[in-house]
């Protein structure tokens, strides 16, 4: 038997909507095994990253680890998709792009009206946030772009399939993106 | 503070009954609060509100919309500096740090506090004469440290800026009601424009025809819209005409705001007559009794001028009632000032502004044939075309075609600026070829020019043998010329941030695209573009193209996509050989997150 494409997925600064949409492609995801296995995944818990074929992106840059993360994915994927409106435009975490981070800090974690002995957060162990929210595609080279929030199941199953089929280009279907 | 408040609201009220309480008048109102208050503050914007009984938030909105509205004070008065290609070459960056240091004020920093405050505007119609500034109105030019130094004194000393020079330029510039110091530098005149003529010559032959004998003479001479895009003129007055209406309107479009373009300013200086009759053309065609002139604001100066002209011609029967000793044939000119943006030259934006909006585009169709000014037929047409139109029924559309080439009848009036001997105002026959035009400036050395201002292209000099004219290169007249020594893309990149500031900013493409193309134009000067930029470039320079709402981003993907074209050893000498380089520092972006919270 030879072996199956890889397919890994990661979830940035996003809210896994994304990966809730993959699960609606529902008992297709049983031809899915079929066809590929999956690596690094939120779906799996499998930890290592190994080279992959695709490799799917929820969400922006928003910290320290999605920066790594989304390198890491660029480095051992050979063709990366920026998945969702997070992972394409920074989306709903991009709204603090409009307050400078120290304020945005401040108001949160010093001044906000709950806070008692507030102090903004600095421990080694936690990734350092960055100072704004960063689109995947201006952080490493990406491949595709599947917009929505979130793509449809149907969509994101097309997307798969194409990829995997390695034909050259990728036409969905008007309905397929079609947001309104 | 109360009573100064109680004052202001007796001054607005002044200033609103002066014009009136209908929404059209309301650019008028907060041009005067702003002349009188220094800015239209959200006390003056509460004020006006109330008198004309309308929301606040119209009168914010038109107050933030245009850049000589402002809801601050900038100093006690202000330096608007023009800047640009031509001030550029004409070296405003070191005028920038020599106004600084003798008004002690910053650059878009300027306060209540400061005496002299300075400002940055776009290019004010004088290119062949910078650096040049406004200041309330008065047009000061070619400054240098000297006068740049003399004139802050002047205004320190609370000294009129009207009476800070007794230089006056060449023409009727040194008239009494324009006593500017601006000069024509008319270099070469054509048979049409700056032809000989006798003033009213125009309207007396014209009421001996009948109005639809002088469209067909206007349609006969081909004569095509001056201002770039080159409609048919009778054309556009038929489609005028068909709409049933009990009103129609004449706009004559004098927001000449394409940078590197004064050709109506000495149009409107040396042959205003001209330009009136030429609106009463094609009043008598389109039946129409009222005319408006927007005039942009930069051109205030020749505001009181052009009052005066109108007035002379009523008084000459010229307009007014039953012109020319003609029962029945009545039509009037009134001019609307602008108060600074660069989209209102576009036909739509400009209705919005005349009735008193936010000078924002709006969508065609409906075309302003049908639902201009007012949701009336309106005609709107460019200063010089409407000039032409007044030469043809003179002289007689056979006469007119005499001129230029098969496709494109008559002259153009060029305004030609840069890296040339003989910056001016040069009106040629069409199918002049650049090299032509170079010569005759003093520019056969160039390395590229602009045709057309940012909006046109910039070409290399593998395309000067190509011709002005409607079927190769299509202008509206701003011809910016570049020496041996220019650096064309960093000429790119001050067209993007041109039109970075003057986006309206209502639709997305346009909007986000024009600054997306000039941070990509910027890391591709920075070393460190790849060639996936120059794709993403030109493939975003079509989304804006393709999906903006208006001529504006039309044409505002137009630097970068000319350069690219024209100039690509340019380009392909800048990039890294790299698939992929961030447009950000990243580890600049971690590191501002670390120090703010402070991680050791």
């Amino acid at each position: 038997m030879t072996e199956k494409p890889k397919v890994a997925t990661a979830s940035l600064a996003g809210c896994f909507g994304c990966h809730m949409t993959l699960l609606d492609i529902d008992d297709r995801i049983l031809s899915l095994i079929d066809l590929i296995d999956f690596d690094k995944s939120p779906i799996d818990d499998i930890k290592e990253l190994g080279d992959c074929t695709v490799g799917l992106i929820e969400g922006g840059v928003s910290n320290s680890e999605n920066l790594e993360t989304l390198r890491e994915f660029r480095r051992k994927c050979t063709i990366l998709v920026s998945m969702g409106d997070c992972a394409t435009s920074g989306g709903i975490p991009a709204m603090r792009n409009t307050v400078p981070l120290k304020e945005c800090l401040e108001e949160a974690y010093l001044n906000g009206p709950s806070v008692v002995d507030g102090v903004i957060p600095n421990d080694p162990d936690l990734p350092s946030i960055l100072d704004r929210v960063y689109p995947c595609h201006e952080v490493v080279k990406i491949d595709y772009h599947l917009p929505g929030c979130p793509p449809s199941a149907d969509s994101i199953w097309a997307v798969l399939n194409f990829l995997l089929s390695g034909e050259e280009n990728l036409e969905l279907p008007y309905e397929l993106i079609k947001y309104d | 503070m109360a009573l100064e408040l109680r004052n202001q609201a007796v001054n607005v009220n002044e200033i609103v009954s002066n014009h009136g309480t209908e929404r059209h008048h309301l650019m008028n109102i907060v041009r005067d609060a702003q002349d009188a208050f220094g800015c239209v503050s959200g006390d003056t914007a509460k004020a006006i509100a109330d008198a004309m009984g309308i929301h606040m938030v119209e009168v914010e909105g038109v107050v933030s919309y245009y850049h000589f509205l402002t809801r601050k004070p900038s100093g006690k008065v202000t330096i608007y500096l023009s800047k640009g290609a031509a001030p550029s070459i004409n070296g405003v960056r070191e005028l920038t740090s020599v106004l600084e240091e003798v008004t002690g004020s910053k650059f878009r920093k300027s306060g209540a506090d400061d005496a002299v405050g300075l400002e940055w505007t776009s290019c004010i119609g004088m290119s062949d004469q910078e650096p040049a500034a406004l200041v309330d109105g008065v047009v000061i030019t070619n400054i240098d440290a000297d006068k740049a130094g003399s004139l802050v004194a002047h205004l320190v000393n609370g000294g009129d800026p009207k009476e800070f020079s007794t230089e006056t330029g060449d023409g009727k510039n040194s008239s009494d009601r324009i006593h500017a110091m601006v000069n024509n530098n008319i270099r070469k005149k054509g048979e049409i424009i700056f032809g000989d003529r006798i003033v009213g010559d125009a309207i007396r032959k014209l009421v001996a025809m009948e109005p639809s004998a002088v469209l067909d003479e206007v349609k006969n001479s081909n004569l095509r819209g001056r201002g770039g895009a080159g409609f048919p003129c009778g054309l556009k007055w038929d489609f005028c005409l068909k709409n049933e209406a009990a009103n129609r309107y004449i706009v004559c479009n004098a927001d000449e705001g394409e940078p590197g373009t004064f050709k109506d300013r000495v149009l409107l200086t040396e042959q205003p007559e001209l330009v009136f009759e030429g609106m009463a053309v094609a009043g008598y065609v389109l039946n129409a009794e009222e005319g408006i002139m927007y005039l942009r604001a930069e051109y205030e100066y020749l505001y009181e001028y052009l009052l005066n002209v109108l007035n002379k011609m009523r008084e000459a029967n010229l307009l007014g009632c039953n012109i020319a000793g003609m029962d029945g044939f009545n039509f009037d000119i009134k001019i609307q000032l602008g108060a600074g943006a660069y989209v209102c030259g576009e036909e739509t934006a400009l209705l919005e502004s005349t009735e008193g909006k936010r000078g924002e585009p709006r969508d065609r169709p409906p075309f302003p044939v049908s639902n201009g000014y007012m949701g009336e037929p309106t005609a709107i047409n460019n200063v010089e075309t409407l000039s032409a139109a007044a030469r043809i029924i003179e002289k007689g559309a056979d006469w007119f075609k005499s001129f230029g080439t098969e496709k494109s009848a008559g002259t153009k009036v060029l305004s030609v600026s840069g890296d040339v001997e003989r910056p001016g105002v040069y009106e040629v026959p069409f199918g002049i070829t650049l090299a032509e035009l170079l010569r005759e400036a003093g520019g056969e050395n160039a390395k590229a020019m602009t045709v057309g201002g940012p909006s046109g292209k910039i070409v290399s000099s593998a395309d000067f043998g190509r011709r002005i004219a409607f079927e190769d290169m299509a202008t509206g007249g701003s011809m910016v010329v570049f020496g041996p020594d220019s650096d064309i893309l960093q000429i790119a990149n001050d067209y993007m941030e041109f039109f970075i500031e003057e986006s309206c900013g209502r639709c997305t493409p346009c909007r986000v695209g024009t600054t997306l193309l000039t941070r990509h134009l910027e890391k591709i000067r920075a070393g460190r573009g790849t060639k996936s930029d120059i794709n993403y470039m030109i493939n975003l320079g079509k989304v804006i193209t393709g999906m903006s709402r208006c001529g504006l981003g039309l044409t505002a993907s137009n630097p970068v996509l000319s350069t690219i074209e024209n100039f690509s050893e340019l380009y392909d000498g800048l990039l890294t050989g790299e698939e992929f380089v961030p447009i950000h520092d990243m580890d600049l972006a971690v590191r501002i997150g670390r120090e703010i919270a402070n991680f050791n």
